[in-house]
């Protein structure tokens, strides 16, 4: 940014913070700030409590169980094993897939719904896509259950096995549920949240930028890769944050596809764990506060590798934007 | 005279208020009893209740079934009037209910069997498996439908060359708990790895599956040809499903039915909360994998009315309400254990 934007920017800012409360003075518009300031102070609040609450509800197990347990594989909270690697582990791999599957073609779809799709066919199209995302995630498990891991076991998996086999990914034997199966249900879920939100930011890319490619002789793919793309991208990669998010913390759905079984696999087709399936799965039943306090644990661990994954991304997002345009200057 | 909208509106909200508030009390029934906990007594629960609010139309009782460790947690909190548990209170729980309200007074009202069910293309119904069998094959020790020992534990049929994959429970569940505490008492091996509980860790050598509630066992077992897993009678009778005859400790091979159930049960008439398992019993019809589930109720109930509410609505469970256990393939409670159950609620005040 060049140095007479920065003087502007500082200084707009030192407007709005001192100045601007002395310059207005209509009581509503007073209300109007305070209320609004609150209700943005409110949701950082509530975030900070969460993280406070997790943390205190956490502590008889921070205090008790010692780290060389935590960090293994072995969870057996029957006999005081608390093991959290195969959830992270699990939690991890099944939401690379779900983005490494829904992220291009979510991408794609806004594409196509944004640029190429007649006008007659882009809003009901849209709006379909738009209604995967009002699929209620019980009904999502529900089906991965009945559809989906069956078309597992018997197509897609062994396809997988014959060409890719040579691949530890795809080795072993196939249950349908697995890994594998997690990450396709989680890719189906998150790739509304993909498309609608691209669709919005291509949208949003200003006709100069087309109008200027078309003008110096572009074909229409080069159009979309040169202009329309890059202008896009802190968008894109903002829907794909979202979408990752998502995926993180889906647990009643993975839950019925995931095999539940708490251990690292190098196979696709093996059953692993999540974090947030696990939670789903142990919390109504846990007794003992070691025991309890161990699940809140892992939930205030699935919480910080969230906020961990968000605040990569966004610096992701922030090096590419502000490269891109410093480069487009 | 136009009212004016403010005043329209203002009414309205002052209605809906009014309503919100005190409207409760016009249609809510004299005592309305809360419970929570197990997953396995709710089809029951559901039943038995609805009968009994319609012959005792002030009384409404309403179960939630969140889970037998929840439901101990939520009677521990004093959030719900009765718990219910496929297992009674372990001395930590009981401690804590203790130190919370006093004495806790906990009766058995249904009686129920855990199925061992199977998806083998072309083996036949009624397998035939030994205590030993059934351990090998959930510590992974047997992982193959043609392994030796199935085929000589069952002659002329034609096993097929398969490999095992065991379902179990992936929530905390009272089936889980009363499963391996079958396991762990024909299985000394069992019993120091693995252990009973309603959640424990399954051996890692078995090629094993975790699903959510007997639905989910159930489902994995349909769509995997090879797998086997444990669910309640109740559900697998619903569901038609293909289950195993497991040879009980007289040696013989015997089917889960309602009468194989009532018969193990009937070997061990005086069960209470410390002595509660009447797994693998004696009998030669006895079914081996069999189990009581339970009710809290505090021993001093901390309001009069809903205490005789409580006491009156339990005493009719576990006696004319036991009829309405058959029709969801629930085993009646047996008429010593019946008279145990009355005893132990005559205790309450």
């Amino acid at each position: 940014m060049s140095q007479q934007t920065v003087d502007i920017a500082t200084a707009g800012l030192r407007l709005t913070s001192t100045r601007l409360r002395r310059a207005i003075s209509p009581v509503g518009d007073r209300a109007f700030l305070a209320t609004v300031t609150g209700a943005a102070w409110l949701v950082l609040l509530v975030v900070a409590g969460l993280f406070v609450v997790l943390l205190i509800a956490s502590l008889p197990a921070i205090k008790t169980v010692p780290i060389s347990s935590i960090v293994s594989t072995a969870w057996d909270p029957t006999n005081g094993k608390y093991g959290v690697l195969s959830f992270v582990f699990g939690t991890l791999v099944t939401s690379a897939i779900a983005l490494a599957i829904a992220g291009p073609i979510g991408v794609a779809c806004a594409l196509y719904l944004a640029e190429l799709a007649s006008r007659r066919l882009a809003g009901p199209l849209g709006m379909l896509v738009e209604l995967l995302a009002a699929v209620p995630s019980v009904v999502y498990g529900l089906w991965g259950l009945f559809v989906l891991a069956p078309i597992m076991r018997t197509m897609v998996e062994p396809f997988l096995n014959k060409t890719l086999g040579f691949l530890p990914l795809f080795q072993g034997p196939f249950y349908g549920v697995g890994m594998l199966a997690g990450g396709v249900l989680l890719s189906i879920m998150v790739l509304p949240t993909v498309a609608a939100i691209s669709r919005d930011v291509f949208l949003a890319v200003p006709n100069e930028q087309r109008e200027a490619m078309l003008a110096l002789g572009a074909t229409k793919w080069e159009v979309l890769a040169k202009a329309v793309l890059p202008y896009a991208r802190s968008g894109v990669i903002g829907a794909l944050v979202l979408a990752l998010g998502r995926a993180l913390g889906e647990a009643m759905a993975v839950v019925m596809v995931i095999g539940n079984k708490p251990a690292i696999a190098a196979s696709l087709f093996a059953p692993g764990y999540t974090m947030a399936s696990v939670l789903a799965n142990e919390f109504t039943e846990a007794t003992g506060s070691q025991y309890v306090a161990m699940l809140i644990e892992i939930g205030l661990l699935l919480f910080v590798v969230s906020l961990v994954v968000n605040v990569i991304a966004r610096t992701l997002v922030w090096g590419v934007a502000s490269g891109s345009r410093s480069r487009a200057r | 005279m136009r009212i004016r909208p403010l005043v329209l509106s203002a009414v309205a909200v002052a209605a809906v208020a009014l309503i919100a508030l005190f409207g409760t009390a016009i249609v809510r029934a004299d005592a309305q009893l809360v419970g929570a906990g197990s997953s396995f007594d709710y089809p029951f629960f559901s039943r038995a209740f609805y009968q009994y609010s319609q012959v005792h139309t002030d009384v409404s009782v309403d179960y939630q079934s969140i889970g037998s460790g929840a439901g101990i947690q939520q009677f521990t909190a004093k959030t719900v009037d009765f718990g219910a548990s496929d297992v009674p209170m372990n001395s930590k729980e009981l401690a804590a209910a203790n130190a919370s309200n006093g004495a806790v007074v906990q009766v058995p009202v249904a009686l129920g069997g855990v199925v061992i069910a199977y998806n083998v293309p072309g083996a036949p119904a009624n397998l035939h498996l030994t205590p030993d069998a059934l351990v090998a094959i959930f510590e992974g020790k047997i992982s193959n439908w043609n392994d030796k020992a199935l085929a000589a534990l069952n002659p002329g049929s034609n096993l097929p060359n398969l490999p095992i994959v065991t379902v179990h429970r992936a929530d905390g569940s009272g089936t889980t708990y009363i499963f391996t505490d079958y396991l762990s008492r024909v299985s000394s091996a069992w019993n120091s790895s693995v252990g009973t509980s309603k959640t424990v860790s399954w051996p890692a050598a078995a090629a094993s599956l975790g699903a959510k509630g007997n639905e989910g066992v159930a489902g994995q077992v349909r769509n995997n040809p090879g797998a086997i897993g444990y669910v309640e009678l109740a559900y697998a009778l619903e569901n038609g499903m293909t289950y195993a005859a497991i040879q009980n400790k007289s040696g013989r091979f015997v089917s889960p039915t309602l009468d194989s159930v009532r018969a193990a049960a009937a070997q061990k008439p005086n069960v209470n909360p410390t002595d509660f398992s009447i797994v693998d019993q004696q009998g030669a019809s006895s079914y081996p994998i069999c189990g009581y589930s339970w009710v809290m109720l505090w021993k001093t109930q901390p309001d009069a009315g809903r205490g005789h509410a409580l006491v009156d609505l339990f005493n009719w469970v576990v006696s004319s309400g036991q009829t309405y256990a058959k029709n969801v393939h629930y085993v009646p409670l047996p008429s010593n254990v019946q008279n145990g159950a009355r005893q132990a609620l005559a205790t309450i005040h």
